[in-house]
């Protein structure tokens, strides 16, 4: 059946088995490469997106149940050269290791960023939970989330002067 | 240090054109080292001895690095990017033996067709292999553009210089850009193992932490991995198979499954059963479908005994890894002990994922595996081509920790781009097929007995290792997964172990340590109860952590500081350097002792005694009421030699910290006797954010000039051990047996 997704700010129409996830319409009809095929259970958050503003698992999402609704992915966060803060504060903190899971990471940031901008370091750590990171890299994660923190509520001025 | 002076003597030595040319130094301690560390195949066949890392078996310069007439540089390497950032410290590497800025060096990593073959990206070898290869071709090319520069000239080559810019230079303001310089000269010349290097003191580029070349594109959903590769006429899809190794569906309609909108084929081949479809989710559709079957187990039955009881039933082929006697005083204190690891998974997050299209008579596969030309092997045998028909190419896929289900699935890729020729085949692993068919770290066990005489010096040394081979790559149809499905199935080959120095169960069980009397015996098991092969670090991480756990057994018992026993048995000045800069920062002398709750541990190896020294304390605290521990802080204190990217050696150490604690106080991949039981992340938890340290502090001791040691398996030894030291200074209590989990140490403090 013929589907319209709002994805990125763009009505998007494709043509998929409703119960498609989400996750592969992103990728294979979209070709958004963002969001990861981790698990396709909701353990491990390497697909996550934003759905209307809360951090969702596109594996689990049937794009049927989707019309309608605000769909974010990593690529709706910045404009061709200006990345979100915090995809510039993922860099400054080099917060990556291999990186499979970093795109589901910042997107699950972006949704508290959204609705508790001075978040503590305790409410960072257990709203980062569901999603997981295999290399180890969740120290630079957290620091990259307490930075963005820091840019949006102009504490931090300059993007620089990470280590 | 003697390698440093001579570095900078030789340099001097030839730019005033003296015949005088100090032997290079830096490759004498890489030497007689295997390419890759031991794992895989033999590697390829060392053609130039005295020349530095991978250019022993690649010695000509052209193979490694081209000059193209804009200047632009290209550089070839065999090793491949896993996310330990190799891609990056390479360039930087290359940019500063050329003397250009990084941002002209492209590099191309493991092809085929393209690159060297420098055996496996594994045992923490990049550096020493690439690293060091890449070094000595860009010094060689300097060195001929320079030399170029001064025919042209007609000057002596030491008044030419470059200006890191990428030309050459005289002192009247003459300059010429590399690319024109490049052009009147070949590259298609053998290297030679005296180039000069760059003085350590003008270095551009090497010791800076330079972002990483990969990371932009990967925050942004740039396609940057294997698994985000779309080729014109790509189908979808899924291998059909059992819930784990050594089980297969009994009977399964294919009929129906053929049937299914959407599905093109099933490939059938002998036991080897896939479905193709036009979508991924067609495909994945159809694999639910035919796991609806009942299974049958098709290999004996997985052992029911905890680790120490099923290793020891099986047949020992014992190896001597040390037997020394010296006169001592007589012992007055003895512990011994014994220290065990269950099997554990390599937990990518990203499934394993390959590509693979059949064209023209030619075999392409695009694969993340660690041996982009053992996979050529693989395929080649496993499709009937010669290996030229066979062209294998890396690209990175989700991080890699030793050997995953990368090599398995590009050859289950290529068997079915066999079957349907000219379409690009994406094949992914679904999560419970990596859980259930990977091979994992193997399970061992040691036993350790270590004597103290009145003045608490260690006067004996004994250490045993029950360990399967972690080596078990496939470099044959025989060591793949589908090798075994297909009508005529390869034999799985036998497991060998890696010979010391590197070793494999057998690595690192040889303490670093200065100690008399010392009988280390590496119990070697070739039968395989489980599917075993590389996990980061190998025997390393239960070795080092029986090792250094037992060091604070003794040191308890002596009743002396951990520390200061360590440092009574090492002679070693950079591992004392190593141990006083993690005492320094953690502040040791001063550190939360145990009161019941709050402790501080330390743990401490050379990785393979050949790779950088490690340092880890901790201090962590105790929920007694559940058995949790929190680590509090974390400092290390590493030393790589030349230090290339102090940023990324750090971000290394800080993953290997945070995976090693995962793996030592979480971890344990579970089975019954006709399956393995940890099929997804709730049946195989790994730590999460709420469990991770406090902070963590890394601190690099850079070696300007000495050679790369290899860095990104050295933490997991020291963390485990420092790990299980804290639980005991904190608590009383000493566990032993991997993983020291809540309940166990619920149990154990229970029990006080």
């Amino acid at each position: 059946m013929t589907i319209t997704l709002n994805v990125n700010g763009a009505e998007r129409r494709i043509d998929a088995e409703p119960a498609t996830p989400l996750l592969y319409a992103l990728r294979d009809d979209l070709g958004l490469n963002g969001a990861k095929y981790g698990c396709g259970l909701g353990q491990c958050g390497a697909c996550t997106v934003q759905l209307d503003g809360k951090a969702v698992f596109s594996c689990l999402l049937p794009v049927a149940a989707l019309e309608g609704r605000r769909i974010t992915t990593v690529e709706g966060l910045r404009t061709l050269d200006k990345p979100g803060v915090l995809q510039q504060a993922f860099e400054t903190e080099q917060a990556a290791q291999c990186g499979y899971c970093i795109a589901g990471m910042i997107m699950r940031a972006q949704a508290l960023l959204d609705r508790n901008p001075s978040p503590t370091e305790t409410e960072i750590r257990a709203h980062m939970q569901p999603n997981l990171c295999r290399c180890g890299t969740h120290m630079r994660i957290l620091r990259a989330v307490r930075r963005a923190a820091d840019m949006m509520s102009g504490k931090l001025a300059s993007l620089e002067g990470g280590q | 240090m003697t390698a440093n002076t001579a570095t900078r003597l030789s340099r001097r030595s030839f730019l005033s054109g003296s015949a005088l040319v100090v032997a290079f130094s830096l490759s004498s301690r890489a030497f007689g080292q295997l390419a890759g560390g031991g794992e895989g195949g033999a590697g390829p066949a060392v053609v130039a001895p005295t020349l530095p890392g991978s250019l022993k078996s690649s010695p000509i310069l052209d193979a490694w690095i081209r000059i193209d007439a804009d200047g632009e540089v290209t550089v070839f390497t065999g090793k491949v990017e896993l996310g330990q950032g190799i891609r990056t410290a390479l360039i930087q590497v290359a940019a500063e033996e050329l003397d250009v800025p990084p941002s002209v060096v492209h590099l191309v990593t493991a092809d085929t067709a393209r690159t060297p073959d420098e055996g496996l990206t594994a045992g923490s070898h990049s550096m020493q292999d690439s690293g060091s290869a890449i070094r000595n071709a860009a010094a060689n090319v300097r060195m001929l553009l320079v030399r170029e520069a001064a025919r042209t000239l007609d000057v002596e080559p030491a008044g030419i210089d470059t200006d890191g810019k990428g030309n050459l230079t005289a002192p009247d303001g003459w300059t010429l850009g590399y690319g024109p310089a490049a052009a009147a000269l070949s590259l298609h010349v053998e290297a030679v193992a005296n180039a000069p290097l760059r003085d350590p003191a003008r270095y551009r580029t090497m010791g800076t932490s330079l972002r990483r070349v990969d990371i932009p594109g990967k925050l942004t959903g740039a396609p940057a991995y294997l698994q985000d590769m779309r080729l014109p006429g790509m189908l979808h899809a899924r291998v059909l198979r059992g819930p784990s190794f050594g089980t297969r569906f009994q009977s399964s309609d294919i009929a129906a499954i053929s049937s299914l909108p959407g599905v093109v084929k099933v490939v059938r081949q002998g036991d080897f059963l896939a479905v193709v479809a036009e979508r991924e989710w067609t495909a994945i559709t159809a694999l639910r479908k035919f796991q609806d079957a009942p299974f049958v187990r098709t290999a004996p039955p997985l052992p029911s005994g905890d680790v120490a009881a099923t290793l020891k039933a099986l047949p020992s082929r014992d190896i001597a890894i040390l037997d020394t006697a010296n006169a001592t005083a007589p012992a007055t204190l003895t512990v011994r002990a014994s220290y065990s690891r269950p099997w554990l998974n390599h937990g990518s997050i990203g499934p394993s994922c390959a590509l693979a299209r059949f064209e023209d008579g030619v075999m392409t596969v695009w694969t993340h595996s660690q041996g982009t030309f053992d996979v050529r092997r693989v395929v080649a045998e496993l499709v009937g081509l010669p290996a030229e028909k066979v062209h294998a190419i890396h690209v990175e896929g989700s991080g890699c920790y030793g050997q995953n289900g990368a090599d398995d699935v590009a050859a289950d890729a290529a068997l079915i781009a066999l079957d349907m020729p000219g379409r690009p085949i994406r094949l992914q692993w679904m999560r419970e097929q990596e859980f259930g068919w990977e091979p994992l770290g193997p399970g061992m066990l040691t036993e350790l007995e270590a004597s103290l005489d009145a003045e608490n010096r260690i006067v004996s040394w004994k250490h045993e290792v029950w360990s399967n081979p972690h080596n078990n790559r496939p470099v044959g149809a025989g060591g793949v997964i589908a090798g075994g499905e297909i009508a005529t199935p390869f034999p799985v080959p036998e497991g060998k172990p890696i010979p010391m120095p590197e070793g494999d169960g057998s690595r690192n069980s040889n303490p670093l340590y200065d100690l008399p009397n010392m009988r280390v015996t590496y119990h070697f098991l070739k039968d395989m109860p489980l599917r075993v092969s590389a996990l980061r670090s190998l025997g390393a991480h239960l070795n080092v952590f029986s090792i250094e756990c037992m060091f604070d057994e003794l040191a308890r018992a002596g009743g002396v500081d951990p520390l200061d026993l360590r440092l009574a048995h090492m002679r070693d000045e950079r591992a004392k350097a190593v141990m006083t800069t993690m005492a320094d920062r953690f502040g040791w002398a001063g550190r939360p002792r145990g009161d019941g709750i709050r402790g501080s541990g330390m743990g401490f190896a050379r990785y393979k005694n050949l790779g950088a020294y490690c340092a880890v304390a901790m201090e962590v605290e105790i929920d007694r009421e559940t058995g949790r521990v929190a680590v509090l802080r974390a400092v290390a204190a590493v030393d790589s030699g030349q230090a290339v990217s102090p940023d990324g050696i750090r971000n290394q150490i800080e993953g290997a910290i945070i995976q090693s604690l995962s793996w030592t106080s979480r971890e344990e991949m579970t089975f019954s006797p006709d399956r393995r039981t940890s099929f997804d992340w709730s049946a195989y938890p790994i730590l999460r954010f709420e469990d991770m340290p406090g902070a963590i502090e890394v601190h690099v001791l850079d070696q300007p000039g000495l050679p790369f040691l290899g860095t990104a398996e050295a933490a997991q030894g020291p963390t485990a051990a420092a790990f299980a030291n804290a639980i005991a200074d904190a608590a009383g209590i000493r566990l032993r047996d991997m993983p020291l989990s809540p309940e166990r140490i619920k149990a154990a403090l229970g029990a006080i």
